[in-house]
């Protein structure tokens, strides 16, 4: 064990952890922050996507030792009242089923529109095939993209 | 507040209720209170002011609404489909309900969540609750203005009185109908479903909100002060017990609190509930999936440890050439004279299908919080099936079912694997031995190694069309792990020369439900091999599948358990596809059309696949339109298009790819990467959903959509490149065609 300190979503936290310890394990089981989801364990599914320094990165398989020091936001941190459009869009398609995969899909999503404002289907796809659904909404998922691209365009078309 | 924590402090309001329900319900299920006891005063309680008119609903004085959502929420939509409902017939205004999750408990009636049976159970008595409530406050509403409450609507969370246009909140209601008796349920007025304003219209999905932003609602996201993780290394051959295990170096391991085998007397190859393991508790769960790996068993392996898929399909050939009578072939079915038929055919197709194992693959791994404290426990747990898990919980304990509470939390992802609590026994067996709260977690190694898969199977067939071109014959041997093909099973009853054969190998894979059990294999097998009769025939396949569906509009089922078939119903959804899809059009070698067809779950549904396939044999599912008929009434829009958009690429997902494949007894797969499940690129590009509203009782969709797809892509296929699928997965098969 060693003490461990972590930046998330612009908060600072003490962690004590085996610099081994999968990031993923340590923002569930001891910073609660449960948005970010176990699928897998090896990079398969992303349900437990997270930003590191803005990059999608694979909380299962990013150490605590590699993440201090990093810029962390997790779903919890992407706004601060789902008032991103991503959380919009996919409210207003009602992309979710059972919902456990959404929050790793919104931070894949979050990530390409922010280097894409407007992906295309293939861009989309590309982006995006990280990411498994077990329900299928892929077909909501791609929509939900496109509406979010169209509200964050929105704002900064009333904001300029 | 959290849900849980909500209820938690309600609890005490809640017994009153659940006893005011007991006894001021009439409806079947509703008839007994929360303890079991029955409650002989009836009428109607106030708690806190709070107007309380039966189990599912509470309406409070600044006018807010409570609907209690009593099944749970595996991703089919039914919390917030049911409140619907609820909401509809009480003329609340949808943005002032509040719905929460109902724990297990027998005011709120059946609790599971499987069949697609939450809809047509529940639809009427939902209903009903929402009727009673509101003809109370429209009473209220009537007394307090002197006039006849005929001459008062309730919409939009008030009560109007029409010929004045004087209104009333429901808040302003609560106090005066809180003091009314509650209406007959039975002959309660229900509202005239052409005057619905909510069902039928898009709602999204009431947990949404909290779903985007990460809010931890699911099972593995609960916790409790003092917990422990743990985890349950159970034996790569089923039914088989750990005989020693090196748990004297495990509990030397970082993080680690105690390491033990469970080895109850379970009877010899029980594959169901708690089975014999080892489990490790520690202080996270990384630190109990890394002892995990250093942990060495010896397990005494049983009499299937041999076992691999080549050889039962070896056996299943083998078994597919002894004649009917013989050992292990039940006959169950025949009509006319298969061999005289086959004689005397214009053309005779043979054909052997199979498909094999594989999981459910519930994106959220199988878990369970559990808490015993003496004799009992309280569970929180991502179960279909909350009877079932309180059941096996009692059972591990020794305990009475009335000492295990149950807390119902959001699914991720259910498919029928929870079902069964099998994690829930584990949970409840660790907890107790280790005198605190434990969160067992699967890892997905466990989950797909440990499921109750969807069983594989084969099938031998043999079919012909006469000189007419008509289907005159049918035989099919069905050579399978578990359940077998049914003597009412399509097309039975439509070809006046059948003969069904069943078999079941001796086998030790623990198997169980998978999302539309099976329909969702044999609709691919009925499906392909009518589609080949049509080619054989030279007739086009919707003409031809439209002739085997006859002229008759229903088709009685036969004996007394027979299920009848509304070919009707089924000719309108056929029709439908084909039109929508634009079947029949000129298309490009390479491009190609496919018809599939299933009834099931009470849904008549017909799919047509377009897809591409390249001349080096890559498939691509350009677009699907599907025609649906669940009856009357879509109850929510969304939710419905999102299951039949969900089934459908869920079917091709399950048969493009997947396969478990079982060497030395046990699954080889252990993870993800060997086992692809459909990603994004794979997605078709278009599907459109025709709902057709007919006269039938509104019936669910979590299920039907989806046999009708494999075999309508696979048909697709074989019209692009004249290659017939006829192994799942579609994987197995060359495409390539020049
Ligand atoms: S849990 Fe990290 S990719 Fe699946
Ligand atoms: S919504 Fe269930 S896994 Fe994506």
């Amino acid at each position: 064990m060693s003490k461990i300190t972590l930046q998330v979503n612009g908060r600072s936290y003490d962690v004590d952890a085996a610099p081994e310890t999968p990031l993923l394990w340590v923002l569930r089981d001891q910073l609660d922050l449960l948005g970010t989801k176990f699928g897998c364990g090896i990079g398969q599914c992303g349900a437990c996507i997270v930003h590191v320094n803005g990059a999608p990165a694979r909380a299962c398989l990013t150490t605590v030792s590699e993440a201090v020091s990093a810029k962390i936001t997790t779903i919890e941190g992407l706004s601060r009242d789902g008032s991103h459009p991503l959380q919009k869009a996919w409210c207003e398609l009602d992309v979710a089923q059972c919902g456990y995969c959404q929050t790793g899909q919104i931070m894949s999503a979050a990530a390409l529109l922010a280097s894409n404002p407007h992906p295309s289907d293939s861009d989309i796809d590309d982006a995006m095939a990280g990411n498994i659904c077990r329900c299928a909404t892929y077909y909501r998922i791609r929509a939900a993209i496109h509406r979010a691209a169209e509200i964050a365009a929105g704002a900064r078309g009333a904001g300029a | 507040m959290s849900e849980a924590a909500q209820l938690h402090m309600d609890r005490r309001s809640f017994l009153r209720l659940a006893a005011m329900a007991g006894g001021g319900l009439v409806l079947g299920h509703y008839a007994r209170a929360a303890d079991g006891a029955q409650i002989a005063s009836a009428g109607v309680e106030r708690v806190d002011g709070v107007f309380i008119p039966n189990a599912f609903i509470r309406i409070a004085p600044d006018g807010s609404v409570t609907v209690f959502s009593a099944r749970p929420e595996v991703g089919q939509g039914i919390k917030t489909s049911l409140p619907m409902v609820v909401a509809e017939e009480l003329g609340a205004d949808w943005h002032s309900v509040t719905v929460v999750s109902a724990p297990l408990d027998a005011a709120f009636g059946p609790q599971s969540a499987g069949g697609s049976t939450s809809t047509p159970t529940s639809y009427m008595e939902m209903r009903r609750m929402g009727a009673a409530a509101r003809t109370m406050l429209v009473e209220a509403a009537a007394q307090t203005w002197g006039v006849p409450a005929d001459e008062c609507i309730a919409a939009d969370g008030a009560v109007r009185h029409v010929t004045s246009g004087r209104t009333l909140k429901f808040g302003d209601l609560v106090a005066r109908a809180s003091t009314l008796p509650v209406p007959d349920l039975h002959s309660v007025k229900l509202k005239d479903p052409k005057d619905f304003t909510l069902l039928g219209s898009r709602i999204g999905g009431v947990d949404n909100a909290k779903i985007v932003t990460g809010q931890p609602l699911f099972g593995i996201d609960q916790k409790r002060p003092g917990m422990a993780y743990a985890v349950y290394q159970k034996a790569p051959v089923w039914g088989s017990r750990p005989l020693k295990a090196n748990l004297e170096h495990i509990k030397t391991l970082p993080g680690v609190r105690d390491a033990f085998i469970i080895d109850r007397t379970v009877p010899e190859g029980q594959l169901i509930g708690l089975v014999p393991g080892v489990a490790i508790v520690a202080d996270s769960t990384w630190a109990a999936f890394s002892a995990r790996r250093e942990l060495d068993v010896q397990w005494e392996e049983g009499r299937f440890a041999k076992s691999s898929w080549d050889d039962y399909a070896r056996q299943a050939t083998e078994i597919s050439k002894a004649a009917p009578g013989s050992p292990k072939v039940e006959e169950t079915r025949r009509d006319g004279d298969v061999d005289q038929a086959f004689a005397g055919a214009a053309h005779v197709v043979e054909a052997s299908y199979s498909y094999p194992f594989i999981s459910h693959a519930n994106l959220e791994p199988q878990n369970c919080l559990a808490h015993v404290q003496g004799d009992k426990v309280e569970i929180w747990a991502p179960t279909q099936n909350p009877d079932n898990a309180r059941g096996l919980a009692a059972q591990v304990l020794g305990t009475a079912p009335e000492n295990v509470r149950v807390n119902i939390t959001r699914i991720g992802g259910g498919f029928g694997r929870r079902l069964r609590s099998d994690p829930v026994g584990e949970a409840v067996a660790i907890s107790q031995k280790a005198g605190i709260p434990i969160k067992l977690t699967w890892d997905r190694t466990d989950d797909l190694q440990h499921d109750h898969f969807r069983p594989g199977g084969f099938h031998f067939l043999k079919g012909a069309v006469d000189a007419k071109g008509a289907l005159s014959a049918w035989r099919s041997h069905h050579v399978s792990f578990g359940s077998n093909l049914g003597a009412d099973d399509y097309p039975a009853r439509f070809v006046p020369n059948y003969l069904l054969l069943n078999t079941r190998l001796d086998n030790g894979v623990p198997q169980g439900p998978w999302r539309a059990p099976g329909s969702c294999t044999y609709a691919w097998m009925i499906c392909s091999f009518l589609d080949e009769l049509a080619h054989a025939a030279g007739r086009d396949p919707v003409e031809f599948n439209l002739s085997v569906l006859g002229d008759k509009d229903l088709v009685a089922g036969t004996g007394k358990n027979g299920r009848p078939y509304n070919a009707a119903r089924m000719r309108n959804v056929v029709r439908q596809v084909a039109e929508k899809s634009g079947w029949g059009k000129e298309m490009a070698r390479g491009k190609g059309m496919g018809l599939g067809y299933y009834f099931s779950h009470q849904g008549y549904i017909a799919e047509v696949a377009e897809v591409t396939v390249s001349p080096k044999g890559v498939l691509s599912i350009d677009r699907v339109v599907a025609a649906v008929d669940v009856g009357s009434q879509i109850v929510n829009l969304s939710g419905a298009e999102n299951q039949v958009q969900g089934s459908i690429i869920d079917g091709i997902s399950a048969a493009w790819r997947q396969e478990l494949d079982i060497s030395q007894g046990r699954v080889v797969q252990s993870n993800l990467h060997e086992y692809p499940l459909l990603r994004i690129p794979d997605a078709p590009r278009a599907i459109e959903i025709h709902f057709l509203k007919t006269d039938y009782p509104p019936t669910g969709l979590g299920e039907p959509a989806l046999p009708p797809i494999a075999p309508a892509v696979c048909n697709a296929v074989f019209a692009a490149t004249g290659k017939r699928i006829r192994q799942l997965p579609m994987t197995r098969t060359d495409l390539s065609w020049s």
